[in-house]
Formats: structure tokens, C-alpha cells, sequence
């Protein structure tokens, strides 16, 4: 580790949106050949810190360093120019662009096909993050996608990387080589920021750690010197024992029929790649059945054939009537952020209603379901936009649960959230189960399908297989190894 | 809660004519032209007399309506339906062939505002259909409009030609065939149905299950396909159908109720100032009604300007063009000048 002046120098950040003070005189130094882990809920003001630092948004008061000299980045081209990148948790790819071309977005001069494909070559080379310069950008995973970002951030010739929350989507062993590759750049003069909530990530890889907690600094140590239980503790304030909530299993012995069947189906290929062939899958009433797979292994066309979104090409498909279905991307496909979330919740079985809508009743009922769910909100009108990622899930939640379905489809149901948010919709998962449904339940990472299912599925190639063993078993089943 | 929900648009409606005005005042000093006995001949044809109001500008104003609440629905579904123009046309064609059948007057006028609509929306399905098969519908509508313009040409010049074969215009249709004015003035009974179609869209936006498909579907199609089961392709046909069934009945209207004859210039671009109307009412049908007014007196009003002040109205045109762009860059200006503020004040800081 080296001493002297820090790459990136944050003093007393403060910054408030409208009624919220986002962050308070927040306080970050970065030093040289480092991995910092910047650690906090959703909310805390991890990403807004971050944001100011890229001059994607502007603070109110506090003064920057970067590389000893003071600078205020009024906008990315800055930052980039002198050497701070930034990828966020949301992607900016163009969809029918391909790789090659996204990643040369925003160069200058002319664009040469050839030499921007070499030079993705070179960067998936430098990296060891594996995609296809021709692919078109829409047509990757999510996994894939991220990838891309990180390349593209990296093609500016970056000094300090910023990642939010890089692993939040990617698959556990994509997510290894990730870590252990910032932990490579991360020397000589350049560093990275982790922004994650993570904290085995933060304790793996990071050489210090600052916890973010309601915009305020509460911790900010060396990685060595802390422990999981000491900075979960800091990120929750005196609750700190809901970080251990997610992780009790509690198997349930009462199973019920079968709610939902698939046999010998097979998806209509191009929809996903590879598609599925031949599988046969049943949930039963009262189980959590988890579905482990590598990102792009079918394991979406599975879900989504069993949410009732996409159907079959050949096989019988059998479903209950009250399917819950909480997407893998809330953004896109659950929540129409300009509509308000009384809106949002009415959008559930909007294609069947009929005359009219009786909206303050559709709103009173909203209201309902925001104090059931404890969707926090300043008002039942608000758009869903303002929302934050956890209120968000929390009225897909509300939304997709309250009609006591005999079956839920959870994609990622956890994708983005901080421990609290995480530990409730686990608790939700839970609460259905209980209650006599079938839940199906996919999340890229394994711990999270591991603690949650009573039963676990693994989707390879396009197959359906019931895993076998321990963690590392079906790690390699997920690899489509033999275990 | 109604009145702080339009309080917003309103003041900014207000401040955009405002604008115009200022706009206005400017190119004609440009020009060399009298100001104050311009911008009187514009007051005089637009507001300044009963006369003016319902018979000028009221009337004008109709048949951008019922054109503006068809792309502010088509638009509210993100179905970018450029082609009001032509539906217009189709359907003042229609409307012109149905009050000339051989029927009761009042029948035929029912038949010939229904044959409108049903031609307005005939018109935009080649475009619906092939918006599924991938097809841009703004290309499309766009092309639908030249055919049209066209087949209106060829059909007053053929076979819709008056008798007397010297004009190239249809055979003005019968006095029991025109929709009824109030005495002393051009106010017909079109403007009427065009401000009820405005309240039942409104209506039907705000309140039905079809309304809010319709919003859920331009908000986001894919969580309104995968969150709500909205068969979103076939919302998009349905206000595809009944936005070029609104602009066809802007077209029956204006022939049964202002030119009674079908000829090429019978809409000076009603179509496309449309889609002005629609974006300074930001797509809410209750608000396309003062939207439509402000343009229906600006042309009600270019009009006098060049009687009496010998100003082109192009010049009026100029400045609608101009309205378009400033509602669209208002919140990019904003935002251009957040930053050269913060920029300013980053170097002034950097100065000291």
C-alpha cells in the first residue's frame, strides 16, 4: 500500500434534494493503487457521493481533490478527460448497436469498424471480461452487459474506476473474476470504488472501507481492520442484527399439490439463447424452489414461461390462475416509472379490466398496500420515478402479492437492494410459502438461492436438472461439469 | 386538486403565447411593417369582436381540435401518427360522397360525419398494419398523406368533378346537407361536437380501463405487456383506428360544415398543425381545446393581418413553427442554463 496524497479527495460533501438531505458533509479519500469499498443501504448517499465525484450531479457545499490539485467536474466528458470513470448501476448501451460500436460512442474522428473491434479485443483481452465486439448491445444479458460498461469506461483510459454495485447481476463466478480483476487494476497510481452493500465483496477485495449511513460518513477504516458483523453494524445503525435475517433457512415439511407443471417443453428459439428443450419441472404448494444458473443458460425463457409470459412451443404447460410474477428488471418490465403508484398498482390485470376505473377507490386501496408493504412514499400520486430501488421492489411486492397467488416467479427479486429491503423480500418469499404457494425463485447469486429453496433446480443449456449436493456441487453443475 | 393539476400547463400555455406575441412583435419590425396596426388586425380577427370570435377563430380552431385530440391520443400511446393530414382528407372525401347520396338531408349528414370517421380510420389501417410488421408509422403516415393529397387532386379533377366541369372541385352539396349554423354567423354545429369529442376523450383518458391501457402503453410497453397482460400491439391498432377516425370527422366536418365542396386546398396543413396543438397541450385532450383555440386565432387573426395590414400570413406560420420548437426546448434551455451557471460560478470560485 503506498502513503502520500490521495487520487481523489472528497471533503465535507453535502448535497439535498428537494425535502431530502442526501448527503452530509461526507468525507472520502481515495488512495493510489487502492480498492475503496464505499459500503451503505440503499438511500445512504453512497451513489450520489459518487455521482458528484463524476460531475454527474453537483454538491451544495465541500471541495474536491484530484491528484492533489483542487477541481469540480461539471459534467462525465471532465471527468473522463481526466481520467475518472464511472459505470453505473443502469446501463446506457444503445440496444442495436453492436458492442464494438457502443464502445466507441463518443470517440472522435472517424469510426473504422475494424480497428473499433480490434480494439475491443484488446480491452476483453487486458480485462479478462469475455464478450463478442459484433454482438449487438441487445441482445446480451444483463451480465453481458455490464461487462460492456466497464469496457467502455475503461476505453477512455481511466485512472480511477468507479463500479456501483458491478456484481449486483453478474453470475458468482463472473463476479469472482471481476473482483479479483479491479483488485489487479487497482495498482501504481490507479484505485477504484466499490460502491456495494455486499460486504463480503467489500471484505475480499477492498484495501479500505467508508460506511455511508443517511448521507452521513460513520465508518471509514482499513478492510483489515473490520469484520462483517462490525460493518454491517455501521451500515444499519443500532438494528443490526436484520443483516442475519436473510439467512435462516426453515425448510417447510407441509407441501401441498402440485400448482404449476411443465412437461417436455420446449421455448421458441431466438427468444433466448439457448432455448429450452425437453424440460419437466413441477412446484408444488409450500416450496421455495430455487433455479441456479448461469446467466444465458435458458434459465429466463423457464421463468418466464412459467410466470405465464411467454409461451411454449411445444410441450404442456400447466398453471394455476394467480400467478404472481416479480421481474428481473423492475425498470422495464414491472413498473412504468412516469405513472404514479396508485397507477402502478392498477396496472396489475390492466389488459382484463373492463368500463370503467374507480381511481380514489384504486388509490385508498394503494394506500392500503403502501402500509402493508411499508412502501415509503410521499404520496399515493407520486410518481413512481421518485421512488427509491427498495420502495420500488416494495410496490412490486405489494402489487404482485396481495392477491394471495398460488404461484410466484421471483427473477432476481433482490437485484440492486440493501440489506433491510433484501431481509424483507426474502421474509415475503417466506410469508407466501407459508401460506400454501408455490414459489420459484432465480437469483445469480447462489448463497441467496441456497438459503431461501427447499429444493434447487439447476439450468444448463437450455436443460432442466434437480441439483445435487453442496454449494461447490452445483457450482459445477451450473458449469455443466460433471459433479 | 383539478385546478392545481392544469394551474402547471396553463401558466406555461400562457407563457408560450406570450412568447408569441413577443415573437410576433419582433419579426414585424423586421420586416418594416406597421406594429401597432398589425398586431390591431390580428386582435381585430381573432378576439376583437364577437364576430371574429365565433365565426373566425372558433371555427378555425374546430377542425385543429379534433386533429390535435387525434395525435395527442396516437402520441399518448407513443403511436407516432404523422398522418392526420391524410385521414383528414380521407375523411372529408367520404363525407362529401355520403351528403351526396340520394337521402333524407338529416340521414345524409349523420351518414356522412359516420363515413368520415370510418374514412379517417381506413386511412391510418394500412399504416397500423404495417407498424406490426416493423414498419416506422411516421414514414408510413407521412406517405398516406401525399397519396391522399393526391387522390383528392384526381378525384375533383375525374370522377367527384362538378358538373359544369371548369373547376377542379366537387359539386357543392345541398343546403339540408350541411351541418346547421347559427343565424348571422360561419358557427356550425361541428364546433360543438368537436369540444364534446375534447370532454369525452378527456373523460375516457382519465377514467376507463381503455384509457389507461392507452397511457400504461406509452409509459412503458414492456411492463405494460408483462405487469399488466395489455395486449399492447392491439392497443396500438385500436388508437391508431380511432385517432384516424377522429381526424377523418375533422375533415367531414370542415366539408359539411365550412367548404361544402371537396377541393385540394381544403385544409391549408390542418394536420400538421396538429401535432403543434397536441404538444403544447402536453397530449391531454382537456387542454387541446385551448391549445386549438390559441391556433385558430392566430390564423383567424393572420388572416385580418393580411387583409387590412397587408402582412403574409406566412409570417404567422413562421412564428407557429417557432411555438413548436420553444415548448419542445423549454426544458433543455433550463438545463443548458444550469450548468453554464454552475459553470461560472466553478470558475469565479477557481478565480479567487
Amino acid at each position: 500500500m503506498t502513503t502520500g496524497a490521495p487520487l481523489l479527495a472528497l471533503d465535507a460533501m453535502s448535497k439535498r434534494y428537494g425535502d431530502v438531505q442526501a448527503l452530509t458533509r461526507a468525507s472520502l479519500a481515495v488512495r493510489p493503487g487502492t480498492v475503496h469499498a464505499l459500503l451503505g443501504e440503499n438511500g445512504a448517499g453512497k451513489t450520489t457521493l459518487m455521482r458528484i465525484a463524476f460531475g454527474l450531479a453537483r454538491a451544495d457545499s465541500g471541495a474536491m481533490r484530484w491528484a492533489g490539485g483542487p477541481v469540480s467536474f461539471l459534467s462525465p466528458r471532465d471527468a473522463l478527460a481526466a481520467g475518472l470513470a464511472m459505470v453505473q448501476q443502469h446501463f446506457s448501451l444503445v440496444p442495436s448497436l453492436t458492442v464494438a460500436e457502443n464502445v466507441a460512442l463518443g470517440g472522435h474522428g472517424l469510426f473504422r469498424a475494424e480497428q473499433a473491434r480490434q480494439r475491443v479485443r484488446d480491452l476483453v483481452e487486458a480485462t479478462g471480461l469475455p464478450v463478442d465486439p459484433d454482438a449487438p448491445a441487445g441482445t446480451l444479458g444483463i451480465g453481458a452487459q455490464q461487462r460492456v460498461e466497464i469496457i467502455k469506461a475503461l476505453a477512455h483510459g481511466a485512472r480511477l474506476l468507479i463500479l456501483d454495485e458491478p456484481t449486483a447481476t453478474l453470475a458468482p463466478v463472473d463476479a469472482a473474476s471481476l473482483l479479483e480483476w479491479a483488485r489487479r487494476f487497482a495498482s501504481g497510481d490507479r484505485a477504484v470504488v466499490l460502491i456495494t452493500h455486499k460486504l463480503r465483496d467489500a471484505l475480499d477485495v477492498a484495501d479500505d472501507v467508508t460506511v455511508l449511513r443517511a448521507g452521513r460518513v460513520v465508518l471509514s477504516t482499513a478492510a483489515a481492520a473490520t469484520t462483517e458483523r462490525s460493518l454491517a453494524a455501521a451500515m444499519l445503525g443500532e438494528t443490526g442484527d436484520v443483516a442475519r435475517a436473510g439467512v435462516s433457512s426453515g425448510a417447510n415439511s407441509t407441501r401441498g399439490a402440485i400448482v404449476a407443471e411443465l412437461r417436455d417443453v420446449s421455448s421458441e428459439p431466438g427468444h433466448t439463447v439457448p432455448s429450452l428443450h425437453g424440460v419437466t419441472f413441477t412446484a408444488q404448494g409450500g416450496e421455495i424452489v430455487g433455479v441456479a444458473a448461469v446467466e444465458g443458460n435458458g434459465e429466463d425463457a423457464l421463468l418466464r414461461i412459467l410466470a405465464g409470459r411467454e409461451r411454449a412451443a411445444t410441450g404442456d404447460v400447466r398453471l394455476p390462475g394467480r400467478v404472481a410474477y416479480i421481474p428481473e428488471d423492475r425498470h422495464a418490465d414491472a413498473l412504468a416509472d412516469d405513472l404514479t403508484l396508485t397507477e402502478n398498482v392498477a396496472l396489475g390485470g390492466a389488459g382484463a379490466r373492463r368500463g370503467w376505473i374507480d381511481w380514489p377507490a384504486m388509490r385508498a386501496h394503494t394506500e392500503t398496500l403502501m402500509t402493508r408493504f411499508d412502501v415509503r412514499a410521499s404520496s399515493a400520486l407520486a410518481a413512481a420515478r421518485t421512488l427509491s430501488g427498495g420502495n420500488q421492489q416494495r410496490l412490486v411486492l405489494a402489487r404482485e402479492l396481495e392477491g394471495e397467488p398460488q404461484l410466484v416467479i421471483a427473477d432476481q427479486p433482490t437485484r440492486g437492494l440493501d440489506l433491510r429491503a433484501t431481509a424483507e423480500v426474502h421474509e415475503r418469499l417466506r410469508d407466501a410459502r407459508a401460506r400454501g404457494a408455490a414459489v420459484v425463485l432465480h437469483s445469480a447469486d447462489l448463497d441467496e438461492v441456497l438459503a431461501l429453496s427447499d429444493r434447487v433446480v439447476v439450468v444448463v443449456g437450455g436443460r432442466v436438472h434437480e441439483a445435487h449436493g453442496g454449494r461447490d456441487a452445483i457450482g459445477r453443475q451450473m458449469l455443466g461439469l460433471s459433479s | 386538486m383539478m385546478a392545481r393539476r392544469f394551474a402547471g400547463p396553463l401558466a406555461g400555455s400562457a407563457a408560450v403565447a406570450i412568447a408569441a406575441l413577443v415573437l410576433l412583435t419582433m419579426l414585424l419590425a423586421l420586416g418594416g411593417y406597421d406594429v401597432p396596426s398589425a398586431l390591431a388586425a390580428l386582435w381585430r380577427g381573432s378576439f376583437g369582436s364577437s364576430y371574429a370570435f365565433f365565426s373566425a377563430t372558433l371555427v378555425r380552431a374546430t377542425p385543429l381540435l379534433l386533429a390535435g385530440l387525434a395525435v395527442a391520443l396516437a402520441f399518448r400511446a407513443a403511436v407516432w401518427n404523422i398522418g392526420a393530414e391524410g385521414q383528414l382528407l380521407a375523411g372529408a372525401t367520404a363525407a362529401i360522397a355520403g351528403a351526396s347520396l340520394p337521402l333524407p338531408g338529416a340521414v345524409r349528414l349523420t351518414l356522412a360525419l359516420v363515413f368520415a370517421a370510418l374514412a379517417g380510420g381506413a386511412w391510418a389501417l394500412p399504416a397500423a398494419l404495417l407498424r406490426r410488421r416493423g414498419v416506422l408509422e411516421v414514414i408510413s403516415t407521412i406517405m398516406l398523406n401525399f397519396i391522399a393529397l393526391n387522390l383528392v387532386g384526381y378525384l375533383v379533377r375525374g370522377p367527384l368533378q362538378e358538373p359544369t366541369h371548369a373547376y377542379p372541385q366537387s359539386r357543392t352539396i345541398d343546403i339540408a346537407a350541411r351541418l346547421p349554423r347559427v343565424p348571422g354567423t360561419r358557427l356550425h354545429l361541428g364546433v360543438g361536437l368537436a369540444f364534446l369529442a375534447a370532454i369525452a376523450l378527456g373523460i375516457v383518458m382519465r377514467r376507463s380501463a381503455w384509457g389507461f391501457r392507452v397511457r400504461a402503453t406509452g409509459a412503458n410497453p414492456r411492463a405494460a405487456a408483462s405487469a399488466g397482460s395489455i395486449d399492447v400491439p392491439r392497443v396500438a391498432l385500436e388508437v391508431f383506428l380511432v385517432s384516424g377516425a377522429l381526424a377523418g370527422l375533422a375533415g367531414g366536418i370542415e366539408a359539411t360544415g365550412v367548404t361544402y365542396a371537396l377541393y385540394e386546398g381544403l385544409s391549408p396543413g390542418y394536420g400538421y398543425t396538429a401535432i403543434a396543438v397536441a404538444l403544447l397541450a402536453r397530449l391531454d385532450p382537456l387542454l387541446v381545446a385551448p391549445s386549438a383555440l390559441l391556433f385558430g386565432a392566430l390564423e383567424a387573426g393572420a388572416s385580418a393581418m393580411q387583409r387590412d395590414a397587408g402582412v403574409p400570413a406566412a409570417l404567422v406560420t413562421v412564428v407557429e413553427g417557432s411555438l413548436i420548437l420553444l415548448v419542445l426546448l423549454v426544458p433543455v434551455m433550463t438545463r443548458v442554463y444550469e450548468t453554464r451557471a454552475a459553470r461560472r460560478l466553478a470558475q469565479a470560485g477557481a478565480g479567487r
